[in-house]
C-alpha cells in the first residue's frame, strides 16, 4: 500500500518564559493510503501539537518546529511556501478541531460557509456550489439540509456544528483528514453517530485519516493503526488488533487496564501511580521510568529508542532490547 | 432497611427565560422536571444522563446552589429548602458538593492547606492547630503530601487538584458527598486514580454518594444503584446490577451500547448491532410532547408522542418511565 | 478516625523549612525583571525622595523675595535661575513637587477608598443599594471631569477660600470626579468573582459571609485595584495642574507645577525666560509617564488575564 504522508523525525518545541518544552520530540510515522492512523495519549503528550505541525499551524515565535521532514504526496511540506501550504490545506489536507463553535463564523449562514473553500478551491459556481454544499450536508447525515444550509451557527447543537465542520473539511475531497479529538466535547450518544459517519464517509472516498484522541475506546472503534504517545515520544505503535491484544509498553499495558469496562467491574481499577513528568524538566532517561512498575536501572540512564517487533508494531522500552527479557 | 439519608421527591427546577426590555420570562428551561430520588445511608447512586439532562441542576438544587420551582428536598428528614439562611449554613458541612472542574473551583489565591481547613475553623468545628492537624490527616488519606500545605492551586496538576477538591469536602465529615462529574476533566490514567480514591474513601469512612456523570463504565465501578436520566426528567432506575444485565428503556440500552469499548471493532465476535440513535438531544426549553425521548426512540408509537409515561415500579428494584417496556 | 502520627512527623519537617511561597513576593520576583517598570518606579522614588528632602539643603528654602536677582537665567547660584520676583527656580520647583506628589497620592488614596467601599457594597450587596449607588456613578460619569472641576474651582475663588486650604479642597474635588469609575470597576469585578465556581464552592462549604467577602472576594480584586489606583496617580497629578495652570486649583504663593507653567501663558516669558515653564513642564511630563510605565508593569505581573 502507498504511503500518503511519511514523517520523519518531527520535532516542535515550544518557548515559554522557564524554558524550551519539548513538545514532539523526533518522531516518525507514516499514514497508508485508505488508513486511519489514530495517536492517542493524555494531555501533554504532544498529539495534538503533532497535528497542528502537520497542517502548519504552530504559531512563530511562540512554537517552532525544530527538525523534521513531513512528505505528503511527493511534496515536502516544510519548504513549501506559505502560499503553496494553505492551497495543500484546503484541498488535500483537511483538519476539524475539537470545538467546532470557534472554527466557523458566527455571522454567516452555515451553507455559506461550505460553499466558500468549494468556490475558491475547486473554482464551481455559486449555483454549483451551492448544490455541492446541500448534498454535502446531506452525505453527513443531516435531515433537512436546505433548512440547515440557511442556518447559523448558535442555532445548531455541538453535534450538528461537528458535522458541519466534517461537511467542509470534506467538501474538496481531501486525500487526508486530521482529526483533533472530534468527539471529545459531544454526548457519548451523538459521539457514536459521528464516528460512525466518519468512518462511512472514509471508507466512500477512500479517504485517509489521522485521528487525535484521548479515548481508546474511540481508538478501538475506527482506527486501523494506533500511535501512543507520552510526553513527545512515540513509546508504541502498530496495528489496532496488535496493540490491543498483545500491549508490550509498560504505559499502554496500564492505559488499556485503568479504563473501566463496562461489564467487567473490579474491586479497584488498575491505575497508573504518579503523574507526567514536567516538560521542561525531562531528563535522559526513559520518560515513564517513575511510573513504571518494571523500572529497570537502565531506564534511569538511557533514552530508550523504538523497536521492531512482530507485525508492524513497534516499543521504546528497554524491557524488549537484548539482554533484558520480560516476564 | 436503613433509614433514608437524602430524599428528593418530586423536584422540579425551572429556570426562567427572559427576552425584551424589561426582562419578559417568556418560558422555562425545565432543568429538572418532577425527579424522585431516595438514598440511604452508605448507598452510592449514580445519576446519569448527556448534558441538557439536567442531572448537575439535580445536584446543585439539593445544596440550594439552584432554587427549586416545587418540590422538596429533605436531609436527614429536614426540608432544606424551607430552612433559613443561617440554619442551612450550620448543616451546609454535612452536605457537601465535589465540582467538576477543579481548576475553577478552588480559589487560586488561597494556599491549599487553608482552603480545606477554614470551614472547619469558620464553623468553629476546630481551632487553628486542630484544623491543621485534621488537614493533614485528610491530606494524606487523599493522596496529598505534607508539603502540599502551603501550595497554591496553580501549582497543581488537574487530578491532584481533584484531591484537594475531594479533601476540602471530607475534612467536614460529611454525611452525604454529591460529586458532579468529579473525573471527567481528567486524563484516563488519573481518572482511575480519582475512582479508587472515591472507592477507598466509601469504604474507609462509611460515605453515601450522589454520583454525577455522563460516563457509565465510571458509575458502573462505583454506584450501586443507577439513575438515569433524559431532558430532565428520570427514565429509569435500577441497582447497578440489574441495569447493566437487563435495561429496560430504549434510552438506557442505546446509552449502554454507545459506550465505546477498547476492543478493536475489527475483531469483535458478536458485533451486536450497536443502537445509534438518530437525531440529537432536544431543547430543553421546549421538550417534546409526551414521552421526551419520543424523537429519538427507534420504537416510539403513537401513545409515547401523547402521552406521557408515568415512572413505574418494574419489578425488584427496578422502576421505569417507558409505555412499550 | 484514622492515626495522624505520620502526618504529624511530616508536619514537624515541613515546618522546619520554610516553604510558603506567597502570590505576593511572587509578584514581586517577577516585577522586578521587568527592567522599564523598575525603571519608572526608581523614577518615582527618586522624585519624591528629591521634591522632600532637596529643599531642605537649599539655601532659598524660605522663598525670600530678591529683587536684584529677578528674572536670572540658570547660573552656579540659580541652577534654573530665578522668576519674577527672584526666587529660586530650583527650589521652588521641589516644593511644587511636594505639592503635587502629595495631592496625586492623596487624591487616589480618597477616591480608591471611597470608590472601592461603594463599589464592593453595590457588587456584594446588589439589588437597590447598588440600584441608587450605579445610578448616582453614572450621573457623574455621564458630566466631563474637567468642566465640573472648572466649576468647582471657580466655586472656590468666588467663595475666597483661603489659599492654604485650597490644596485640600482641590484634593477633594479630584476625588470626587474619580471614584465614580473606580467604585464600577470594583463593582463589576465582585460580580464577576461572585460567579466563579469557587465562590459556589465556599457556599457549599457554609462559609459565612465575611469569610466569603474578606477571604475570596477582595483578594481577587485587590490586585486589579493597585494597578488602577496606581495609574490614576498620574491623572490626578496632571488634573491638578491643568486647574492650578487656569488659576482654579492651587493658587500662588504655594507653588504646583501646575501654576508655576502659568508663566507660559505670558508670551515674553514664554519666549525670553524659558527656564521659567520648561522644568515644571517636563517634571509633569516624566514623573506622569514613570507612573504610567510601573503601573503597566504591575499589571502584566497582576492582572490575572495576564497570567496563564
Amino acid at each position: 500500500m502507498r504511503n500518503v504522508m511519511e514523517i520523519e523525525h518531527l520535532s516542535t518545541y515550544f518557548y515559554t518564559r522557564e524554558g524550551a518544552v519539548k513538545a514532539v520530540n523526533d518522531i516518525s510515522f507514516r499514514i497508508r493510503e485508505g488508513e486511519t492512523v489514530c495517536i492517542v495519549g493524555e494531555s501533554g503528550s504532544g498529539k495534538s501539537v503533532t497535528a497542528l505541525s502537520v497542517m502548519g499551524l504552530i504559531e512563530e515565535p511562540a512554537g517552532k518546529i525544530v527538525e523534521g521532514q513531513i512528505h505528503f504526496d511527493g511534496k515536502q511540506l516544510l519548504n513549501l511556501s506559505k502560499q503553496e501550504l494553505r492551497t495543500i490545506r484546503g484541498n488535500d489536507i483537511a483538519m476539524i478541531f475539537q470545538e467546532p463553535m470557534s472554527s466557523l463564523n458566527p455571522v454567516i449562514p452555515i451553507g455559506k460557509q461550505i460553499m466558500e473553500p468549494l468556490k475558491t478551491h475547486q473554482g464551481l459556481n455559486k449555483k454549483e456550489a451551492k448544490r455541492r454544499a446541500i448534498e454535502l450536508i446531506e452525505l453527513v447525515g443531516i435531515s433537512r439540509p436546505e433548512q440547515i444550509a440557511e442556518s447559523y451557527p448558535h442555532q445548531l447543537s455541538g453535534g450538528m456544528l461537528q458535522r458541519v465542520m466534517i461537511a467542509m473539511a470534506i467538501s474538496c475531497e481531501p486525500k487526508l483528514l486530521i482529526a483533533d479529538e472530534p468527539t471529545t466535547a459531544l454526548d457519548v450518544t451523538i459521539q457514536a453517530q459521528i464516528l460512525d459517519m466518519l468512518d462511512r464517509i472514509k471508507q466512500k472516498a477512500n479517504m485517509s485519516m489521522l485521528l487525535i484522541t484521548h479515548d481508546l475506546g474511540v481508538v478501538a472503534e475506527i482506527a486501523d493503526y494506533v500511535i501512543v504517545m507520552y510526553s513527545g515520544k512515540i513509546v508504541e505503535e502498530g496495528e489496532v488488533v496488535e496493540l490491543f491484544d498483545n500491549p508490550k509498553h509498560p504505559y499502554t499495558q496500564g492505559l488499556l487496564r485503568s479504563k473501566p469496562i463496562i461489564g467487567d467491574r473490579q474491586d479497584e481499577l488498575y491505575s497508573i501511580p504518579g503523574q507526567v513528568p514536567n516538560p521542561l524538566d525531562l531528563k535522559e532517561s526513559c520518560y515513564f521510568h517513575d511510573r513504571c512498575e518494571h523500572c529497570l536501572p537502565i531506564c534511569k540512564t538511557k533514552l530508550p529508542q523504538l523497536k521492531g517487533m512482530e507485525g508492524r508494531q513497534r516499543v521504546a522500552c528497554w524491557l524488549y532490547e537484548e539482554g533484558t527479557h520480560h516476564d | 432497611m436503613t433509614e433514608a439519608l437524602l430524599e428528593v421527591n418530586h423536584l422540579k427546577t425551572y429556570f426562567p427565560i427572559t427576552s425584551g426590555l424589561f426582562n419578559r420570562t417568556v418560558g422555562h428551561v425545565k432543568a429538572v422536571d418532577d425527579i424522585s430520588i431516595t438514598l440511604k445511608e452508605g448507598e452510592a447512586f449514580g445519576l446519569v444522563g448527556e448534558s441538557g439532562s439536567g442531572k448537575s441542576t439535580v445536584g446543585k438544587t439539593i445544596v440550594r446552589l439552584a432554587d427549586k420551582t416545587s418540590g422538596e428536598v429533605k436531609f436527614k428528614g429536614i426540608d432544606l429548602h424551607q430552612l433559613s439562611e443561617k440554619e442551612l449554613r450550620k448543616l451546609r458541612p454535612k452536605l457537601q458538593l465535589i465540582f467538576q472542574d477543579p481548576y475553577s473551583s478552588l480559589n487560586p489565591r488561597v494556599r491549599v492547606g487553608d482552603a480545606i481547613g477554614e470551614a472547619l475553623i469558620n464553623h468553629g468545628l476546630a481551632t487553628k492547630a486542630e484544623a491543621r492537624e485534621l488537614v493533614l490527616e485528610v491530606m494524606d488519606a487523599c493522596g496529598l503530601s505534607t508539603y502540599h500545605y502551603d501550595r497554591f492551586p496553580h501549582e497543581f496538576s488537574g487530578g491532584q487538584r481533584q484531591r484537594i477538591g475531594i479533601a476540602r469536602a471530607l475534612v467536614l465529615n460529611p454525611d452525604l458527598i454529591i460529586a458532579d462529574e468529579p473525573v471527567s476533566a481528567l486524563d484516563v490514567s488519573i481518572q482511575a486514580q480519582i475512582i479508587n480514591l472515591f472507592r477507598k474513601l466509601q469504604v474507609s469512612r462509611g460515605l453515601t454518594y450522589l454520583f454525577i456523570s455522563h460516563d457509565l463504565s465510571v458509575v458502573e465501578h462505583l454506584c450501586t444503584r443507577i439513575g438515569v436520566m433524559y431532558l430532565g426528567t428520570m427514565m429509569e432506575t435500577a441497582s447497578r446490577d440489574e441495569l447493566f444485565r437487563n435495561p429496560l428503556h430504549p434510552y438506557t440500552k442505546a446509552l449502554l451500547s454507545a459506550v465505546p469499548v477498547p476492543i478493536p471493532k475489527k475483531k469483535r465476535k458478536d458485533q451486536k448491532e450497536r443502537i445509534v440513535l438518530s437525531g440529537d438531544i432536544p431543547n430543553p426549553a421546549n421538550p417534546p410532547s409526551g414521552c421526551k425521548f419520543h424523537t429519538r426512540c427507534p420504537f416510539a408509537t403513537d401513545i409515547c408522542r401523547e402521552q406521557l409515561p408515568v415512572f413505574r415500579h418494574a419489578g425488584g428494584d427496578h422502576y421505569i418511565a417507558c409505555h412499550l417496556a | 478516625m484514622a492515626s495522624i502520627s505520620g502526618g504529624a512527623v511530616e508536619l514537624k519537617r515541613s515546618q522546619a523549612v520554610p516553604v510558603r511561597s506567597s502570590l505576593w513576593r511572587q509578584a514581586m520576583l517577577r516585577l522586578r525583571k521587568n527592567k522599564l517598570a523598575m525603571s519608572g518606579l526608581g523614577f518615582i522614588i527618586f522624585m519624591f525622595l528629591i521634591c522632600f528632602i532637596g529643599p531642605l539643603f537649599s539655601p532659598y528654602a524660605d522663598g525670600k523675595i530678591d529683587t536684584a536677582n529677578m528674572y536670572s537665567a540658570p547660573s552656579w547660584e540659580h541652577w534654573l535661575g530665578t522668576d519674577l520676583l527672584g526666587r529660586d527656580m530650583m527650589t521652588r520647583l521641589l516644593q511644587a513637587g511636594r505639592i503635587s506628589l502629595t495631592v496625586g497620592f492623596a487624591s487616589m488614596c480618597i477616591s480608591v477608598l471611597i470608590g472601592s467601599i461603594l463599589g464592593a457594597i453595590a457588587g456584594y450587596y446588589r439589588g437597590i443599594v447598588d440600584q441608587v449607588i450605579m445610578r448616582v456613578a453614572d450621573l457623574l460619569l455621564t458630566i466631563p471631569s474637567l468642566p465640573i472641576l472648572f466649576i468647582l474651582g471657580a466655586l472656590l475663588s468666588e467663595w475666597k477660600v483661603p489659599t492654604e486650604y485650597r490644596m485640600y479642597i482641590v484634593m477633594l474635588m479630584l476625588s470626587f470626579v474619580g471614584w465614580p469609575g473606580l467604585a464600577r470597576l470594583v463593582r463589576s469585578q465582585m460580580l464577576s468573582v461572585r460567579e466563579r465556581e469557587f465562590m459556589q464552592a465556599a457556599t457549599v462549604l457554609g462559609l459565612d459571609d465575611r469569610r466569603k467577602l474578606f477571604h475570596h472576594m477582595l483578594p481577587n480584586i485587590i490586585p486589579l485595584l493597585i494597578v488602577v489606583a496606581t495609574l490614576n496617580i498620574g491623572g490626578s497629578i496632571l488634573y491638578e495642574s491643568v486647574l492650578s495652570f487656569f488659576g482654579l486649583g492651587v493658587m500662588p504663593p504655594t507653588p504646583t507645577w501646575g501654576n508655576m507653567i502659568d508663566s507660559a501663558n505670558n508670551l515674553i516669558d514664554f519666549e525670553q525666560h524659558p527656564w521659567l515653564w520648561i522644568p515644571p513642564g517636563a517634571a509633569i511630563f516624566t514623573t506622569v509617564i514613570a507612573i504610567n510605565i510601573f503601573g503597566d508593569g504591575l499589571r502584566d505581573v497582576l492582572d490575572p488575564k495576564q497570567k496563564k
